[in-house]
């Protein structure tokens, strides 16, 4: 075994693992939000954040096919293009909230999740023809904003590129704000006491179904972002991809406590890293014997222990009622 | 002020209220005894829009309450302390009289926290506490601090003495009456019929969801069949 290898290699794979981490992160927001305030899992969630890269993508392709792509400052263009994520993936959550959930919300509890289900199917198709119709093609590319693939040598066995350095800023960015937003504010406090009790919420004067339109739409947005940052740093999407880095960021969610915001950030990135770690290290530890592809097998295995351990997530309170 | 009318009320197929009647006037402390299931609670939160009524009526200021949801009644200036306390465990005490004060605009809920904290100063010591580890009596006087950041003018109370040791009880009494005596009017839902009774100007008494007496607090505590149902003898 090349013990030197490894140590070599450490800090560029913690690096790729936090990377992936915060993009976990990002869209377990989503799911955890909407479990927090209706017990419900939102399966739809990751064609949620799919939409956002194609929203982000067709921009992108727009603004390349008029020439500007590289003229404009890209700070600029990448602001541009993840708000309009954001602002279509948000939109897109309070419309199936209101389409496809709020009408089942007195149902039995698997009536919603079916639905949503079937809306995550519907949406997969909907991009699919969509874009089949537009552009003959639903495997997209994103274009490149040249300035983002510069590399930064930190030292000789760790490089940095930009848009690494991108994504991590705006997912911290974006953790913050939203961690500010359900912490520090009014309208947040009334988000986490609807997620506790809706009836007492509306006794309080709080519009229930507001709050929770507003909690789809700012996981959604999250969702969006994550989705434009995915395309950025990966590059290839479909209408199909979201569901992979979907499924796992929902079991990040789990991780980290489902319904605990700062569980969900924690979750993402111990299942990032634990992916990464999987990814580099486990073929050079067993001599080749188990390669990248047992990734997944290794860190679902960590996780299945944590939560015989934890069963309520890594976060996941146990809050005490007294009469 | 407030006016019930022809109340029918279901659960499912369950008949809760059946014809129910009743008045609150500006001012008053008004109690609504019974027994375990006889309605009062439902009667509570038909009032503040959680339960629609079947048939019937809810009129408050000369207004229809019925059909309108929860968050507008509250705006109207009712407020409901629900039946076991309902206090937001995993938000701070301040946090749950903030969330009392949410419809409110005008630029007095800071001097409000200060008149809640002179009247449960207890609350005050515990600010930044998570109101899941409050003790019973505390959460108890926060359901009532978070409700009076409202600005109620009709204050709804479902058993306020419940799982209270008695020198508790007698306080949270007294500042009900303290609550009343600065203009908020009172409908007050008790087990404890012998202190509802001493604070209440009047009472009605409910049986399986129907109204079968009404009177004066001092013709309640009078009544043979009161004394023998509700203040044990």
């Amino acid at each position: 075994m090349d013990f030197e290898l490894l140590v070599r290699i450490f800090p560029q794979v913690l690096l790729d693992g936090l990377l992936l981490g915060f993009m976990y992160a990002l869209i377990a927001l989503g799911y955890t939000m909407v479990y927090g305030v209706l017990e419900f899992i939102n399966f739809a969630h990751s064609e949620i954040f799919i939409v956002g890269a194609f929203v982000g993508v067709e921009l992108l392709l727009g603004l390349k096919s008029r020439g500007v792509l590289d003229t404009a400052p890209w700070p600029l263009v990448l602001l541009g293009v993840m708000l309009a994520g954001m602002l279509a993936s948000g939109a897109l959550a309070v419309t199936i909230e209101r389409v496809a959930y709020r009408p089942l919300r007195a149902a039995p509890r698997l009536i919603p999740l079916i639905s949503a289900i079937g809306m995550s199917f519907f949406l997969q198709d909907v991009i699919r023809l969509t874009e089949s119709l537009w552009r003959n093609a639903f495997n997209l590319v994103y274009p490149t904003l040249e300035p983002l693939n510069e590399r930064f040598e930190l030292t000789s066995t760790l490089d940095v590129s930009a848009k690494s350095l991108v994504v991590i800023v705006a997912a911290l960015l974006m953790l913050w704000g939203l961690h500010a937003l359900v912490n520090r504010t009014k309208i947040g406090t009334a988000i986490r006491a609807v997620a506790e009790d809706q009836a007492a919420a509306s006794l309080m004067g709080i519009d229930v179904n507001r709050i929770i339109s507003l909690t789809f739409l700012i996981g959604g947005a999250m969702g969006g972002a994550a989705g434009v940052l995915f395309g950025v740093q990966y590059g290839l999407i479909n209408p199909y991809t979201g569901f992979i880095p979907g499924l796992k960021a929902f079991t990040a969610a789990v991780l980290g406590g489902i319904g605990n915001i700062p569980g969900a950030m924690l979750g993402g990135i111990v299942l990032g890293l634990l992916e990464a770690f999987a990814a580099s290290y486990m073929s050079l530890l067993t001599g080749g014997a188990f390669g990248a592809e047992y990734k997944d097998i290794f860190a679902f295995s960590v996780l299945i222990l944590i939560l015989i351990f934890r069963p309520k997530g890594l976060l996941g309170e146990v809050v005490r009622e007294r009469a | 002020m407030l006016a019930l009318d022809g109340l029918d009320v279901y659960y499912g197929e369950i008949h809760a209220l059946r014809g129910v009647a009743l008045e609150v006037r500006g001012g008053e402390i008004v109690t609504l005894l019974g027994n375990n299931g006889a309605g009062k609670s439902t009667t509570l939160k038909t009032i503040s829009g959680l339960l629609a009524p079947r048939r019937g009526s809810v009129v408050f200021d000369g207004r229809a309450l019925t059909g309108v949801p929860p968050h507008e009644i509250v705006a109207r200036g009712i407020a409901h302390v629900p039946e076991g306390r309902r206090i937001f465990n995993r938000l701070s005490v301040r946090e749950n009289m903030t969330m009392g004060a949410y419809l409110r605009t005008d630029g007095h809920v800071a001097a409000d926290l200060d008149r809640a904290f002179e009247l449960f100063p207890r609350l005050k010591e515990r600010l930044t506490q998570v109101a899941g580890t409050l003790s019973g009596g505390e959460q108890q006087m926060l359901a009532i601090a978070r409700a009076l950041m409202a600005r109620p003018r009709l204050l709804l109370l479902d058993e306020p003495s419940m799982g209270l040791a008695p020198v508790l009880v007698e306080q949270i009494f007294a500042t009900i009456v303290s609550i009343n005596g600065q203009g908020t009017t009172i409908l007050l839902v008790e087990q404890n019929a012998a202190m509802a009774l001493s604070i209440a100007h009047r009472g009605y008494v409910l049986e399986t969801g129907s109204v079968v007496l009404s009177g004066t607090a001092g013709q309640l505590a009078e009544n043979a069949q009161v004394r023998r149902a509700y203040l044990g003898e």
